[in-house]
């Protein structure tokens, strides 16, 4: 089963790239978009057989273990 | 009693081997080089993780050397008093394993900064006890990543023990 793991900054951080997207927008006339933050997406597979609360574990792990500093940042798992 | 250190590779570290040459002019000791994928670290006085770009700064800086082979090793080698330093990707290495508190982000501005800084040391400690007070050191940064960030609790532990 292929999964999508969305990974951003904590909302109350400042994130730079989002800022500069967003002014690139305006320049282009977008002014209408705002708040713009970009994130991450991590897509992986994980074996068809687990059951659903093996599945939420293993990526609970590998996202506190590796994919996610929970210190900056917040994921959720997109299904 | 010699001074034995080891500085750590990692692919994509740099200045790793200007690490050694000054240990090595600067103590009579052994200076290990140490590749990351090895299992265990010499017993040692210090331990450098050197900057860089460690695997090419992917996913975080400092995240995937933060779980080498050889960081358990460090990670006793700090728990067990003795000293280690990180420099630049080192120090975001050393926030990622957990030994230092915060985290590091990207620069606000998304400026990469490669600058000289002035500082001046607060506080004696081992790094800093032959260099005299007041005086002010000229230290080259280049950094993308060199946003320090932490909690409110975290801050006032590190005011308290500075």
């Amino acid at each position: 089963m292929r999964l999508k793991i969305l990974i951003r900054l904590k909302s109350q951080i400042l994130e730079p790239q989002g800022k500069t997207i967003e002014q690139s927008l305006v320049n282009l006339g977008f002014k209408d978009l705002t708040n713009i933050r970009q994130g991450k997406l991590i897509e992986l597979d994980v074996p068809d057989n687990l059951e659903t609360e093996e599945k939420n574990k293993l990526i609970e792990s590998a996202c506190k273990k590796l994919l996610v500093n929970e210190i900056i940042e917040e994921y959720e798992v997109l299904g | 009693m010699t001074f034995k250190s080891a500085v750590i590779t990692f692919p994509g570290s740099n200045c790793d081997r200007d690490a050694v040459t000054y240990l090595e002019d600067l103590t009579a000791g052994p200076v290990y080089k140490i590749w990351h994928e090895e299992s265990t670290l010499p017993n040692v006085d210090l331990v450098i993780l050197p900057g860089g770009f460690s695997f090419g700064d992917y996913l975080r800086s400092g995240a995937m050397a933060s779980k080498s082979q050889i960081i358990k090793d460090v990670v006793k080698h700090a728990e067990s008093g003795k000293y280690l330093m990180g420099i630049c990707n080192g120090f975001q290495i050393l926030t990622e394993i957990g030994l230092l508190q915060g985290a590091l982000l990207q620069n606000n501005g998304l400026k990469f900064l490669g600058k000289n800084c002035f500082i001046k040391k607060r506080n004696t400690n081992t790094f800093n006890k032959s260099i005299d007070d007041g005086k002010i050191l000229e230290i080259p940064v280049a950094h993308n990543e060199g946003n320090f960030y932490c909690n409110e609790d975290t801050l006032k532990d590190l005011l308290d023990n500075e």
